[in-house]
């Protein structure tokens, strides 16, 4: 995985005396809350419910077990011995005191890490794949493009004042397990007829009140290219993006009203004079990146022998494990998402687990996945029933990998201050109505995902089923929408009909699944059945 | 009744204005009324507190419920977590605030 330079380390080092000493101002009171705001969020620093909270930034969710380690030791010094994990591969950290920032993200730079541009209306954390360098679908890992990204939007001068927050993703495979197509900028890395590789570009996704699937842009952007497109891509929103209104200034609207195909004109013609600038970083440089992403020493002629003789651990490898490029190799999936449990939530003994089996399973790497749980990319069939046995005892061996106790839910009400209902506590009813009533083994892949408010951080639009919790006259509403998914296959969910209660929002669930059940034809899924049969068999049997 | 909240600058807590100072517990919260704008503005100027606001509540039997949900959970923590919220130990804590 990457390693900093000499110039990386200065900048966040620059990066923690200079918000240290912000905080010790705002401290003595010589900072205002209104003057002291945007430099804290710069430091990934917000306001929630009960306290601070600091999302720390984990770039394309790669992780060595020493940060995993340092991350676990933050959340017994500083925080409540817990953290959470976002669905945009970070972490976050929920009771944090002011007084304390200056001295986390010290501990934080000393592992290589940061929370510099979690926050604000800047290019954020960069996605992507949580099975890069391990899938045996990828044209190539795109985590090094991913970090030549990161590096070119890290205290970029033109965009660190966009008109809103601003997210890129980067894949390089026909599956998409990035949500690519819902973000700002989601980028494929593909190879063309005649070997090459080159990126497509896909501009104007993203979810929010405003929901909307990115068109392509370019379906093919030489490498050698691929800053100086972002750049033009991100000049042409930053000129034209809508500042007069936070809810209209995403690049979605501005791609929306414009329309793709002026919006990539305008794009193009930026692109044709960005080129005359020579603003590309040296191809050298994202070689030199690219060797920080080489294959680990995989061992020759690993067996592929798997024993499933124990029923539950057979259970779990079909469920939580995906194959790997490298014979002998499986990914296997830590579910933190245990029965009736909170989505993203690791203790920090939990964490520090997975730093011990990340560095004796995995080649030193763990990848945070967007679902809010953890992967070993690289672990060896071999080893794989010693790994679930540590994982069981710890709480972590959950088979549900991609089923409907695989929730994605957003903090919600319980810590958020945007949020309108409570995400968790549905989630964690859910989880345990399918478990006690047994359906959750009979269904399959059925991705539900849940969110406390229209700002869609528990991304209930890409929902097979998803949930969106709304304040109606000061009590908690659930919207229920079916069909939709953040895979290749991208659509939006379509809202059912009126909201739920708390009580009914979960019978509306298990309804929703029978109606499935009842009409299933194969091996379809849920949202298979959907798009099949549509919306109105599930409306008769909600609604009558 | 009035009352009014904010979180406390070092700690970020939730605290509520109890007449003198600003305390942990909602049940200490008094009615502003018309003093309202003018403690906000002392306790603003003073920088100990982050974003003082006033809300509406209520005076029960069993203490001070804030008006709107997100303040009731204010007022006692995650309802997830409950050995995280000011009442580890009242199983009716949770409902009392929903």
């Amino acid at each position: 995985m990457y390693k900093y330079d000499q110039w990386d380390q200065a900048m966040v080092d620059a990066r923690v005396a200079e918000f240290r000493d912000q905080c010790q101002r705002r401290l003595d009171g010589k900072l205002t809350e209104d003057q002291f705001k945007p430099l804290r969020l710069m430091n990934g620093l917000y306001l929630q419910l009960h306290a601070y909270m600091l999302r720390v930034a984990i770039p394309y969710g790669t992780l060595s077990g020493t940060q995993m380690r340092a991350l676990a030791s933050i959340a017994d010094k500083f925080d409540r011995k817990y953290a959470h994990f976002t669905t945009r591969q970070n972490i976050q950290y929920n009771w944090i005191k002011l007084e304390d920032a200056g001295d986390i993200l010290a501990d934080l730079a000393k592992v290589e890490m940061h929370a510099i541009q979690t926050s604000g209306n800047c290019i954020r954390n960069i996605s992507s794949d949580h099975f890069a360098g391990a899938a045996q679908d990828e044209v190539v890992d795109p985590r090094p493009y991913a970090e030549l990204l990161r590096q070119w939007s890290s205290f970029h001068p033109e965009f660190s004042y966009l008109p809103r927050k601003f997210k890129f993703a980067v894949i390089a495979s026909e599956t998409d397990r990035a949500a690519m197509r819902l973000h700002d900028i989601g980028i494929n890395i593909v190879r063309n007829d005649a070997g090459e590789l080159g990126a497509a570009f896909y501009v104007g996704g993203g979810m929010g009140r405003t929901p909307m699937i990115a068109p392509l842009v370019r379906d093919f952007v030489p490498l050698d290219q691929l800053i100086t497109y972002a750049e033009a891509c991100l000049r042409v929103y930053n000129r034209y993006g809508r500042r007069d209104n936070k809810y209209k200034a995403r690049i979605k609207i501005l791609v929306h009203e414009l329309g793709a195909e002026e919006y990539t004109r305008q794009v193009e013609e930026e692109f044709a004079l960005l080129l005359a600038q020579n603003i590309e970083p040296p191809i050298a440089e994202l070689e030199r990146i690219r060797t920080y992403f080489e294959a680990p020493g995989f061992e020759a002629g690993a067996s592929d022998e798997l024993s499933r003789s124990d029923p539950d651990f057979a259970v779990w490898t079909d469920r939580n494990t995906q194959p790997h490029r490298q014979p002998g190799y499986v990914s296997a999936v830590i579910s933190l998402k245990p029965v009736g449990g909170i989505p993203g939530d690791a203790t920090a003994d939990q964490m520090r687990l997975m730093a011990e089996l990340t560095e004796q399973y995995s080649f030193d790497e763990c990848r945070v996945t967007h679902t809010q749980n953890i992967v070993l990319p690289h672990v060896r069939k071999v080893d794989l029933f010693a790994l679930w046995q540590k994982l069981e005892a710890a709480g972590l061996g959950t088979p549900n990998l991609d089923q409907v106790g695989d929730i994605i839910a957003c903090p919600g009400l319980d810590y958020c201050s945007l949020a309108n209902a409570r995400s968790i506590p549905i989630a964690q009813q859910i989880s345990e109505r399918f478990h006690a009533n047994g359906k959750g083994d009979i269904l399959g892949e059925l991705k539900l995902k849940i969110s406390g408010c229209i700002n869609a951080c528990g991304h209930h639009h890409a929902g097979h089923i998803g949930i969106l919790g709304v304040d109606k006259k000061g009590v908690e509403n659930y919207q229920l929408s079916l069909g939709g998914s953040e895979a290749e296959d991208t659509s939006l969910g379509k809202i059912t009909g009126r909201g739920f209660d708390e009580e009914g929002i979960v019978n509306a669930v298990e309804i929703s699944v029978d109606v499935y059940l009842a009409q299933r034809e194969g091996g379809e899924r849920f949202l298979d059945t959907y798009r099949r049969i549509g919306m109105e068999p599930f409306k008769e049997a909600l609604y009558g | 009744m009035k009352i009014l909240t904010g979180n406390d600058l070092k700690t970020g807590a939730v605290t509520w204005w109890d007449g003198s100072g600003w305390s942990l517990h909602v049940d200490d919260a008094v009615d502003a009324g018309d003093e309202a704008d003018a403690i906000i503005a002392r306790e603003e100027a003073a920088r100990r507190i982050n974003a003082p606001y006033a809300i509406e509540a209520e005076k029960t039997a069993t203490g001070v419920r804030p008006a709107h949900i997100k303040d009731r959970v204010r007022g006692l923590g995650p309802t997830v977590r409950l050995d995280l919220t000011l009442k580890p130990g009242d199983p009716n804590a949770v409902r009392e605030v929903i």
